[in-house]
C-alpha cells in the first residue's frame, strides 16, 4: 500500500498554511481583545445605534440596536467559544483515554459496560440529551462544558480501546509483560505513546465540533448566559433584527465559520501527516 | 446467522430500554409539572398541587410510572400530554412525517450530489480537482447550520422574497431547511465516498474491468460503486442519528412543525409524556435503522457474523 500514499508534501501545503494562519490570527485577536477594544463589548454608543457596517472607522462592522460595537463583541465573544472548545476537549480526552486504556487492557466487565454505554449514546441525539440536561441543571458556561464532555468522552474511549486491542497482542507488549513490567508502566509508557496520534487528530477536529455545538446550544438558549457576549448568543439576538440589521447576524456567524474552518484544516492536515492510511476518517 | 440476529436484536432492545429509563428518570429531575401549571396563576395550596399530581400520576413511585410507560410502549401508547391532554401518540403522528420527510429529502439530495463528487475526487487523487473538492467539503463541514439557515432566510425570504421564511406552507417551505441540512451532510458524504472509492479502485477486478476495455463510466459507476455500496450504506445508517439530531435545531430556526419543535415545547412545559414519547420514537428509528444496516451487512459479508 505504501506506493499508493499520496505524494504531496505533508508539511508546507495549503491546508496547513491556511489553517494555521486562520487559527493563529483568531486566537491572537481573542487573547488581545481587551487591549484592542478598551471598554470593549459592553460599551454603548447611543448616538450610533444600528450604524451600518463599513461606513465609519469607529464601528467598522456596525453597531447593534443598543449601540454596541459589533466588531468588539465578535472578538470578545471568541473567548467563550475558545474556552468551551479547549476545556471540553481536554476533559473528554482525559476521561475517554483513561477509560479506553482500562477497557482495552483489562477487557472483562469494564469493556462490556463501555461498549454498551457507547451503543446507548450513539442512539441518543445529542441535542435532546442537551435539552433534558440543561432543563435539570440550568444553562451556564460550566454546565455547557460538562455536557460536551459527557457526550464526547465515549468517542475517545472507543478509539483508544480499539488501538489497545490490536497493540496488546504485539511482541513489544508481550515481552514487556514477560519480563514483569508493571501494568501501569506498560499502559502509560508503552501503549499510550503508540496510540496518541489518532487521539490528537480527533481532538483537533472535536475542538471545531464543540465550538459549533456550543454556539448552537447558546443560540437555542440552552448554553452560556445570554448576557455574556458569545457568538451563539449574538446570533440569537441578531435573529430578532434580521430584517432591519443583517450585520448583527452576519459577523458572528462568519467568525464561527472561519474559526471552525481553520481548526478543520489543521485537523485534516494532521490526520494526513500522522495517519496516512486514513483509519480515523469520520 | 440466527445467533447473530438474536444477539443484535437483544442489543437493540437493551439500548431502547436504557434510553427510555434514562430519559424518564432525567426528565423527572427537571421540575414539577404541577408547579409549572400554576405559574402566574395566582396562589395555590399544597392540596391543589397534590390533586394535580394525582391526576397526572406523578405522585406514583418512579418505577411504577416507568413500567406503565413501558407497558404502553408495547402498543405505541405513550399516554396523554400533560398540557391539553391530547394522546401523545397523536401529537407524534402529526409531527413525525414533517421531520422524516425533511430527513429523507436532505439525505437523498446529498447522496445524489456526493457520489459523483466523491468519485471525481477519488479518481483525481492529489490533483487539483481532488484538492478543490476536499477544501469545499471542509468548508461545508465548518458551517454552523443554524447560521446558514438565518443567512438563507435573509437572502431568499427577506431580500428576494422567493421563499417562505418559516413554517410549512407548501413544497417551497422544504427548500431552505433541506438545503441547510444537505450542505453539511454532503460535505461529510463526499469524503466517505472518496475514501471508500479509493480503496475499491485499487482492487484487481477494477484493473480487469479496465483491461477488458470497459468505458471509464462503466468501470466507476457499475463495478466500483457497487462494491463500495456496503460500507457506504453502513456510514449512511450511522449518520441517520446525527441527522435527526441536527434537524431538531433546524426545526427550531424554521419553526418547522416536527418532532424537534414538539420536544422543545415539551421541556418548557415539563410535559413528561411528550418528551419521553419523542425521544423514544427517535431512538427507535435510530436503533431500527442501525439494526437493519447490521443485518444487511451480516447477510452480505459472512465475516461480520462471527465477529
Amino acid at each position: 500500500m505504501a506506493a499508493t500514499i499520496s505524494r504531496r508534501s505533508r508539511f508546507l501545503n495549503f491546508e496547513f498554511i491556511f489553517g494555521a494562519l486562520l487559527t493563529a490570527v483568531i486566537c491572537l485577536a481573542v487573547l488581545l481583545s481587551d487591549i484592542l477594544f478598551p471598554g470593549g463589548a459592553e460599551k454603548i454608543d447611543l448616538m450610533a445605534r444600528l450604524a451600518r457596517p463599513f461606513s465609519s472607522l469607529a464601528h467598522p462592522f456596525g453597531t447593534d440596536p443598543l449601540g454596541r460595537d459589533v466588531l468588539a463583541r465578535v472578538v470578545a465573544g471568541g473567548k467563550i467559544s475558545l474556552t468551551v472548545g479547549l476545556t471540553s476537549v481536554i476533559g473528554g480526552v482525559v476521561v475517554g483515554v483513561l477509560v479506553g486504556l482500562a477497557a482495552g487492557y483489562y477487557r472483562g466487565i469494564w469493556d462490556m459496560l463501555l461498549m454498551r454505554f457507547a451503543d446507548v449514546q450513539l442512539a441518543m441525539p445529542f441535542i435532546l440529551l442537551a435539552i433534558t440536561f440543561i432543563a435539570i441543571v440550568g444553562g451556564s458556561l460550566a454546565n455547557t462544558i460538562i455536557l460536551l464532555i459527557a457526550s464526547q468522552w465515549v468517542q475517545y474511549a472507543r478509539l483508544v480501546r480499539g488501538s489497545v486491542l490490536s497493540l496488546r497482542e504485539r511482541e513489544f507488549i508481550l515481552s514487556a509483560r514477560a519480563i514483569g513490567v508493571k501494568d501501569w508502566r506498560i499502559i502509560f509508557q508503552h501503549l499510550l505513546p503508540n496510540l496518541i496520534g489518532p487521539v490528537i487528530v480527533l481532538m483537533t477536529l472535536n475542538i471545531a465540533t464543540n465550538i459549533l455545538l456550543e454556539s448552537s446550544l447558546t443560540f437555542l438558549g440552552l448554553g452560556v448566559d445570554p448576557t455574556i457576549p458569545s457568538w451563539g448568543g449574538m446570533l440569537a439576538d441578531g435573529r430578532t433584527y434580521l430584517q432591519t440589521a443583517w450585520w448583527v447576524s452576519l459577523f458572528p456567524g462568519v467568525a464561527i465559520l472561519l474559526t471552525v474552518l481553520g481548526l478543520n484544516l489543521l485537523g485534516d492536515w494532521l490526520r494526513d501527516s500522522l495517519d496516512p492510511t486514513g483509519r480515523t476518517t469520520r | 446467522m440466527a445467533g447473530f440476529l438474536i444477539k443484535r436484536l437483544l442489543q437493540a432492545i437493551f439500548v431502547v430500554i436504557a434510553i427510555t429509563l434514562l430519559v424518564s428518570f432525567a426528565i423527572r429531575l427537571t421540575g414539577d409539572p404541577a408547579v409549572m401549571m400554576f405559574q402566574g396563576g395566582g396562589s395555590m395550596t399544597e392540596d391543589d398541587l397534590a390533586r394535580i399530581r394525582t391526576a397526572l400520576g406523578t405522585d406514583q413511585p418512579f418505577l411504577v410510572q416507568y413500567f406503565s410507560f413501558l407497558k404502553g410502549l408495547l402498543t405505541l401508547n405513550f399516554g396523554r400530554s400533560f398540557t391539553g391532554s391530547t394522546p401523545v401518540s397523536q401529537l407524534i403522528a402529526n409531527a413525525l412525517p414533517a421531520t422524516l420527510l425533511l430527513a429523507f429529502i436532505s439525505m437523498v439530495v446529498s447522496i445524489a450530489i456526493s457520489i459523483p463528487l466523491g468519485i471525481k475526487a477519488a479518481t483525481a487523487r492529489g490533483k487539483a480537482a481532488d484538492q478543490i473538492i476536499r477544501v469545499l467539503s471542509l468548508l461545508g463541514l465548518s458551517f454552523p447550520n443554524f447560521w446558514l439557515a438565518l443567512m438563507m432566510v435573509l437572502l431568499f425570504s427577506i431580500t428576494l422574497g422567493w421563499l417562505p421564511p418559516s413554517g410549512m406552507v407548501g413544497i417551497s417551505s422544504y427548500v431552505m431547511p433541506a438545503v441547510t441540512m444537505g450542505v453539511i451532510l454532503t460535505a461529510t458524504n463526499v469524503r466517505l465516498v472518496r475514501t471508500a472509492m479509493l480503496e475499491t479502485l485499487q482492487s484487481q477486478y477494477i484493473m480487469v474491468a479496465r483491461a477488458k476495455g470497459l468505458s471509464e463510466i462503466k468501470v466507476l459507476y457499475k463495478h466500483a460503486l457497487r462494491n463500495c455500496a456496503i460500507p457506504l450504506i453502513t456510514y449512511f445508517g450511522i449518520q441517520f442519528g446525527g441527522l435527526l439530531g441536527g434537524i431538531v435545531v433546524i426545526e427550531r430556526v424554521f419553526n418547522w412543525p416536527g418532532l424537534g419543535t414538539l420536544a422543545f415545547d415539551a421541556v418548557g412545559a415539563r410535559d413528561y409524556p411528550v418528551l419521553q414519547g419523542v425521544i423514544t420514537v427517535l431512538a427507535l428509528f435510530i436503533v431500527g435503522v442501525n439494526l437493519l444496516v447490521d443485518i444487511a451487512y451480516g447477510l452480505v459479508d459472512p465475516r461480520i457474523r462471527t465477529e
